[in-house]
Parts: C-alpha cells; sequence; structure tokens
C-alpha cells in the first residue's frame, strides 16, 4: 500500500458493496485502493455468509424462472417495513437489480438453479453457485486482474469531514499508523453488528444474550465516525435484521448452519414455558427474519421451538440436535423451565387445535381456536412422543443505523445537502431503505446496487 | 493440521464426517459444485457406508473448501476435502481384497517403490535366466523377432496372463465389497442407465468441473488443467491397452510377430498413448507440486506420486523402447519396460489405481438414487 500517493478513489470495506464499488471506479479509470479491516481468511465482510440476491425481473432471466416484476418486489419490501423505507429509493434499486445478473457473471460470479429446499426462492432470487464466499473470491480476483490495490488487516481509525468532504482517512495497518489521501471516498464499511458494546448501547442488558450470526469485524468504526462529524443518520440503533437462531451457536460468524427452521411446524415457549406469538402466521422464508426481535422481547432472551415426532425430519435439518425426550415433563427438565407450566401450554395448545388436513407446502386449514396467541396454520397436536426442543436466541445479522444517501449514492450531511466526495454503499446505508424487518436477498441486492452506484459517481467525479 | 499429526482411524474419521456432514446438511450452499452435495442432502443421518459412498463420490475438485465460510481458521475447522480424502484411503483399505494385502495402503508410496524395483529385478533375472545374459546386450533387427528373442513369447504371457488374471480377481472383488456394503444389492438390468450415466460421467470427468468454470486445483483460480491432463493420463492409458489387444489379435489371429512397424496399429496406438500417458501424469505431478496443501491429505502424498510416477516410467520406458528397438540398449529397455508395467499391474488394486474403481461405483449408485423422488422434506 502506497501512503504517498493520492488515489482516486479510496473504498473503505471490503464486502459486496466495497467490491462493486472498486470494480466499476477501476473499469471507470479511477485508480482504486480497498481497505478491509479483516484478514484474508475473514474477508468479505457478512457477504460471505450470503448466498443469493433478490432480483426484479419480467420474465425468464438466467437461473430465475417466471418473472418478479417491480410491482410485486415493491409489495413484498413494504410488507416487511410496515412502510418503514424510501420509496424513491427503494424502487430505484429494485429496477436497478434487473441489470446486476449479467453483470456479476462478466466479474466471474457464477449462478446455480436453487436445489434443495429452497424452490420456492427460484422465482426471486438468484443464487450464487458456492453461496457468498464463493462470490466475494470472484470479486477479489477481478478487482486484482484489473489492479484494484487491496489492504487487509488495515482499519479506519481517523478521517476528517472538512468543507464538507474527506481529503485523507488515518488507518491502523497491521499495527502501523498511516494517512491515505484520496480524491474521492466510498463508504462500504458495515454496520455494527459485531460491536458488542454499542449494541448494548442500543439495546440495554438484553443485547449480552444476542449473538452476532455474521462477521466478527463490523464494528461500526466508519458508521461511527461519519455520524459523529455530520452525516445525517437513518434508521435506529434497535433495527436490524435479526433472526432467531440457535442459542448454542458460536458468539461470531455462526452464518447460515444456526437456524432452526422448526418453528412454523410446532410451537415456541419463553423462559416461563410461555407462548408468545402466532407460529404459523406465514411461510417460514416470510417470517424468519421477525422471530429474532420476538425472541428478543422475551425474559432472558431465549425462547424453546417444540415440535413432537411427527414433524422431525420435516424440516432442513438444524446443526445442533435438538434436545430429545419421551415426555414434555423429561423434555421441561431438560430445558430447564417449569415442567408443570410446560405441560399446561401445551395440553391448552392441544386442546385447541382444530382438525384439518395438514399440508406445509400450502397455507393450510390446521389452526388453533380460542387461543391467545393463535397457530393460524400447521397446528398440529403436540402428543406424539419422542418430543424435540431447540432453544433460540436473537442472532444479529446487520444492523440498520446508517447513513442517508440519495439516488446516486451520495452521502447526505445533516443540513441535507450531499458531501462533496463521499458516497455509501451497503449495509452502512442500508437502513435507507430497511427501515424494519427484512426480505431474504435484499441486502446482497441494496450492496450491489449502491456498490455500483456508487463506483461510477466516484470514479465520474475524480475523472470528469 | 499438519503433516505430522497422527492418522486417524476409521471410526475417528466417520465420527469428524458425521460432524461436518451435520454442517454441510444444514448450509447446503455447495450443492451446485457435484455429485457430493446432493446426495448429502437426501439424508438426514450418516452411517459409515454412507461416508464410505460420499468420499468415493468426491472427486477433490476442491470448489467447496474455497467456498467454505466455515473451512479454517474458523472455528469449526471444516476441511471437507481433505477429511473425504482421509476417508477415501480408508475405504480402499477396507474393501481390498485379499485383506491383508490393505496395509499397502499405510506406507504406499514406499510399497510401490519396492514393488518396482522387485519387478525391474524379477524381469531381468527372468530375462536372464530364460536367455542368458548375452542376448540381453545384443543387437536385434525387428526381422528377427528382437523382443521374444530377449524374453520368450510364453514366458511373457505366463507371467502377465497370471498377474492380470489376479488384478482382475481382486479389482472385481473389491468392487463388490464396495458395493454390498452400500446396501443398494444386485445390479440388474433395470441399472442399465445408471451404469451408462456413471460411465457418461467418469469419461468426461463432469464433476472436474466446478460446476461450470473448473475447479479450484492447484489454487483457488477455477482451471481445466486438471481435467485436461487427467483426460490425457486416462485416454493414454486407454490407447495403450488398446495397443496391446490389438498386438494381441495380430499374434493370435493375423499371426503376425512383434515388433510391429511403426505405422501398423499396436505401433501407432502406443505411440500415440504413450505421449498421452507421458504428457498427462507429467502435468498431474506437476499440479501436485503447487497444490495448496489445505486441499490434500499429506499423508497419501507418497502414493499419488508413486501412481503417477509408474504411469510415468510406463510410456517413457515404452516409448523408448520403440525409439532403440534395433540397438544393442533393445534388451535392457524390454526388461525396463516390462518390469514397470509389471509393477503397475501388481499395485493396482492396492495403490492410487482404485479411485476410478471406487468412483464408478459411487457414480453408479448417485445415478441409482438420483431417479428415486427425494425425501420429503417441508419448504423452509
Amino acid at each position: 500500500m502506497d501512503s504517498t500517493r493520492t488515489w482516486d478513489v479510496l473504498v473503505l470495506g471490503g464486502g459486496n458493496a466495497a467490491l462493486c464499488a472498486a470494480l466499476t471506479a477501476r473499469e471507470a479509470g479511477a485508480t482504486v485502493l480497498l481497505l478491509e479491516s479483516a484478514p484474508f481468511a475473514y474477508r468479505g465482510g457478512n457477504s460471505r455468509h450470503t448466498r443469493n440476491m433478490r432480483t426484479m425481473h419480467e420474465g425468464p432471466l438466467d437461473v430465475l424462472t417466471d418473472a418478479y416484476p417491480e410491482e410485486e418486489y415493491w409489495q413484498d419490501l413494504l410488507k416487511v417495513t410496515g412502510g418503514l423505507t424510501d420509496e424513491r429509493l427503494a424502487r430505484m434499486t429494485i429496477r436497478q437489480t434487473e441489470r446486476h445478473v449479467p453483470w456479476m457473471k462478466a466479474h466471474g460470479v457464477r449462478f446455480q438453479a436453487p436445489l434443495g429446499g429452497t424452490l420456492h426462492l427460484s422465482r426471486t432470487n438468484a443464487f450464487f453457485l458456492g453461496g457468498g464466499k464463493a462470490l466475494m473470491n470472484a470479486y477479489y480476483r477481478a478487482a486484482a486482474a484489473m489492479g484494484v490495490e487491496i489492504a487487509y488487516e488495515t482499519e479506519v481509525v481517523g478521517l476528517a469531514l472538512e468543507g464538507r468532504g474527506i481529503d485523507s482517512v488515518t488507518v491502523d495497518c497491521k499495527g502501523e499508523r498511516r494517512a491515505i489521501r484520496a480524491r474521492a471516498v466510498v463508504v462500504a464499511a458495515g454496520g455494527f453488528e459485531s460491536n458488542l458494546e454499542w449494541l448494548r448501547e442500543a439495546w440495554g442488558p438484553p443485547a449480552d444474550n444476542f449473538i452476532v450470526r455474521g462477521t466478527p469485524y463490523n464494528m461500526g468504526k466508519v458508521l461511527k465516525l461519519l455520524l459523529d462529524q455530520g452525516a445525517r443518520r437513518v434508521s435506529d440503533p434497535t433495527q436490524g435484521h435479526c433472526v432467531a437462531i440457535d442459542a448454542r451457536s458460536p458468539r461470531y460468524d455462526g452464518g447460515i448452519v444456526t437456524r432452526v427452521d422448526a418453528v412454523s411446524l410446532g410451537i415456541v415457549v419463553n423462559r416461563d414455558a410461555q407462548r408468545f406469538y402466532d407460529e404459523g402466521e406465514d411461510f417460514w422464508p416470510k417470517r424468519y427474519a421477525i422471530w429474532g426481535r420476538l425472541v428478543a422481547g422475551q425474559p432472558g432472551q431465549i425462547g424453546y421451538s417444540i415440535i413432537d415426532a411427527k414433524s422431525m425430519g420435516k424440516f432442513m435439518p438444524p446443526v445442533f440436535p435438538p434436545e430429545k425426550a419421551d415426555s414434555v415433563r423429561e423434555l421441561a427438565g431438560k430445558l430447564g423451565v417449569d415442567a408443570q407450566a410446560l405441560e399446561r401450554t401445551i395440553a391448552e395448545y392441544n386442546a385447541a387445535v382444530r382438525p384439518g388436513t395438514f399440508d406445509h407446502t400450502i397455507q393450510d386449514d390446521c389452526r388453533t381456536e380460542g387461543l391467545v396467541p393463535p397457530k393460524t396454520h400447521w397446528a398440529r397436536t403436540i402428543d406424539t412422543p419422542p418430543f424435540y426442543a431447540y432453544p433460540l436466541r436473537p442472532g444479529i445479522t446487520f444492523t440498520y443505523l446508517g447513513v442517508a444517501v440519495d439516488e446516486r449514492a451520495r452521502m447526505i450531511l445533516q443540513d441535507d445537502r450531499p458531501a462533496a466526495n463521499v458516497w455509501a454503499a451497503g449495509e452502512i446505508m442500508a437502513g435507507n431503505i430497511l427501515g424494519k424487518g427484512y426480505l431474504a436477498g435484499i441486502g446482497m441486492a441494496i450492496g450491489t446496487t449502491f456498490g455500483r452506484i456508487a463506483g461510477e459517481e466516484a470514479a465520474r467525479h475524480v475523472r470528469g | 493440521m499438519s503433516a505430522a499429526e497422527a492418522r486417524r482411524t476409521l471410526p475417528e474419521l466417520v465420527e469428524e464426517a458425521q460432524r461436518v456432514l451435520a454442517i454441510c446438511n444444514a448450509c447446503r450452499y455447495c450443492e451446485g459444485y457435484c455429485a457430493v452435495f446432493p446426495t448429502l442432502q437426501r439424508r438426514l443421518s450418516f452411517t459409515e457406508s454412507d461416508i464410505h459412498y460420499l468420499a468415493n463420490l468426491c472427486h477433490n475438485c476442491g470448489s467447496c473448501l474455497y467456498a467454505c465460510q466455515y473451512a479454517p481458521p474458523h472455528e469449526f475447522q471444516l476441511n471437507f476435502p481433505r477429511l473425504l480424502a482421509q476417508v477415501r484411503r480408508e475405504s480402499w483399505r477396507k474393501y481390498a481384497w485379499p485383506g491383508f494385502l490393505a496395509r499397502a495402503f499405510d506406507a504406499n508410496g514406499l510399497v510401490t517403490s519396492l514393488a518396482t524395483a522387485a519387478s525391474l529385478a524379477f524381469m531381468l533375472l527372468f530375462a536372464a535366466l530364460l536367455d542368458g545374459p548375452a542376448r540381453l546386450f545384443a543387437a536385434w533387427s525387428d526381422a528377427q523377432g528382437s523382443f521374444y528373442a530377449v524374453i520368450p513369447h510364453d514366458a511373457m504371457v505366463a507371467v502377465f496372463g497370471t498377474v492380470s488374471a489376479f488384478v482382475l480377481v481382486a479389482l472385481v472383488a473389491g468392487f463388490a465389497r464396495f458395493w454390498a456394503d452400500t446396501g443398494e444389492g444386485r445390479i440388474g438390468l433395470e441399472a442399465a442407465e445408471p451404469a451408462t450415466g456413471a460411465l457418461g460421467d467418469a469419461l468426461t470427468l463432469k464433476y472436474l468441473d466446478g460446476g461450470g468454470d473448473g475447479c479450484t486445483y492447484p489454487d483457488d483460480t477455477p482451471s481445466f488443467a486438471r481435467r485436461r491432463f487427467h483426460h490425457l493420463t486416462f485416454y493414454g492409458f486407454m490407447l495403450c491397452f488398446a495397443a496391446t489387444s490389438t498386438a494381441t489379435v495380430y499374434h493370435y489371429v493375423l499371426g503376425l510377430k512383434a515388433p510391429y512397424p511403426f505405422w501398423s496399429l499396436p505401433v501407432l496406438l502406443g505411440t500415440v498413448g504413450g505421449i498421452g500417458l507421458l504428457a498427462g501424469p507429467a502435468g498431474l505431478l506437476w499440479l501436485k507440486w503447487r497444490r495448496d496443501p489445505m486441499l490434500a491429505d499429506p499423508d497419501q502424498k507418497g502414493m499419488e506420486a508413486g501412481f503417477l510416477a509408474l504411469l510415468l516410467l510406463t510410456s517413457l520406458t515404452g516409448l523408448a523402447l520403440l525409439a532403440f528397438r534395433e540397438t544393442r540398449a533393445m534388451g535392457m529397455l524390454l526388461v525396463a519396460h516390462l518390469g514397470v508395467v509389471l509393477a503397475l499391474f501388481v499395485t493396482m488394486p492396492y495403490g492410487k489405481f482404485v479411485h476410478g474403481l471406487y468412483r464408478f461405483a459411487a457414480l453408479v449408485r448417485f445415478h441409482l438414487e438420483r431417479r428415486r423422488p427425494p425425501p420429503a422434506t417441508a419448504p423452509e
């Protein structure tokens, strides 16, 4: 890394959005330096844990079947965010996704038709062959081939927004402090999800029971520097993509395998053996993203997904074996919850289940009656031993607190006007579109869209 | 994992495979790479037999290692290709026939070297004792039936016929033992499609394509280099085999005695095949030299290199024999060539060669399974 020169475009971050920006800027003729705080083996931020990108298309497109028009995509987004979104930015992002697949392929990314367990997403989401780490490997290879300079284990520790722009940033490069000068800066350094202290500030003591599903390297340092120096903020620090994951997962970086897909087949109780939400409200892919917050709201931030023998083997196999018992009482003992309370909860639930025809592939007519909260689909009695339980905790994937941007990916300052030479892409600005909730594969859609725009705009700024 | 780490026993490997497969099955990101992942996704738990099956289905292309978010240094320490490579050797040990010879897999590089030395010595003594050393160093013209002047045809047939018959029995027995363990039962006529499907996959090396761009071998850049060198090796070997077969027809049916003229079918086939069998193993050895150590079982280097070296020596001595068959070097070159071929044959059932045998069996099973409906699991 040459710290004597002035780079055309400096990219802060090393995930999908950062690489999209770096590739685009380099192709437009700019000299590009990319700073990744993680070591080589962990490069790619949370993108290394992703699997697909939600993509609009008017007809069959590559591996995507049928059509997924803008309006449907927008309605899906509107539903999960409950309106907490920016329609102009959101629709722009949605429209842009259609042109990403060929661009990604041209940069070495490969797609695949989904096989097991994810067929329902083959219309809406383009799957990366090998997943997000393979995608990041392809982008890093392409970047190296076209002469993007990449510095690993290089963390931004200081930057000054002076005169509406950034001229230089201070970095810690493997223990050595240096200043790096650039004409344009793309910030794509992620949210603050790995920063337990900040999470605790936002959530209070419950944050101690959160598990960080993704990278341990997204400490939010760049985000904090920008917010402290006059960038306009979007969303709030408690919002994020947060799913219920297996409580036995590693503190960081557990990724996809920590998921527990049994929820809609059984019931979920809290530490006091009480149910707290309709487990059968909608298909799991449409509901998995609300369960993190639901569990976060329970005492001790823990829940237990409970099923019986009828449901075993009917969902994606989780990585950790379930607790298993021949009676509800024994299961309660293993979980450390009150046995009488659990027996009562299950007895009440079983009594409320109406007869129906179970079909997990549709929103079937198996539901409860007179139960609060109800279970509106796939409600079957829990009475066939052995009984199984998976403990659940909130698993943070990424946070939504971010910097505001406009349609050209320019970072907006507190006076509502854009900064002179700063663009933002990826998690650090995802909160502009995701005020709350999550839609599978939209993180990569936002990152790719804003990454490409940021790279293009930054290069245009310096090259004219 | 270092090379110095103690070799894990089969039960230890099975336990580790069960841990790893549980992670893979919950992840499934690699499902588009090859036959291994759709196969593991059909199962919720894995028996030892399943693990042998999966291990031999794996072509060690490496794509899944570079794509893996759980690969070292991640705390899950998941190195699927290396683990399956380690299991594979245990499979080959387990199914080898006769069982006591399975020990040859332990220090296979050494075994192969000793077998080569012994075969060369045997051929030399054999030739010397049969006809006297003088004939070995004489110059013969093709017209004099030079080869058989050094080693009589019947003696050659006796040695190679016996060895080939034994090798064939050993390979068939290994295949049968592997197949019996799969629980698939007898392969009947209904298995024609699976067999042809497997043959197609094997002949094209379908699964050395990393899902499209080539496999990540010898490093993380996708490339078709390995597939190409393997094709050169395999088809080179098959052409040499065809050369020997046509020569047999020439000898017994047409009554023509070797050596044959350069433009004859056996020599042409042998020459083209020999060149393939020179370039292929050389390329594979070169790739192996540059291979990311993460991908390999460091313990099997000797076995892999030993097998490739024998293939390389087979073509090298064969071509040298062709070039110098009318000089005084012919006798020793013939002895060297036959010695190397003998070593290749006797080590066949107890070395890297068997990867093709069990890979094919696993591919047949894969095609059988593929025709069955997938086990019912609900949408996520």
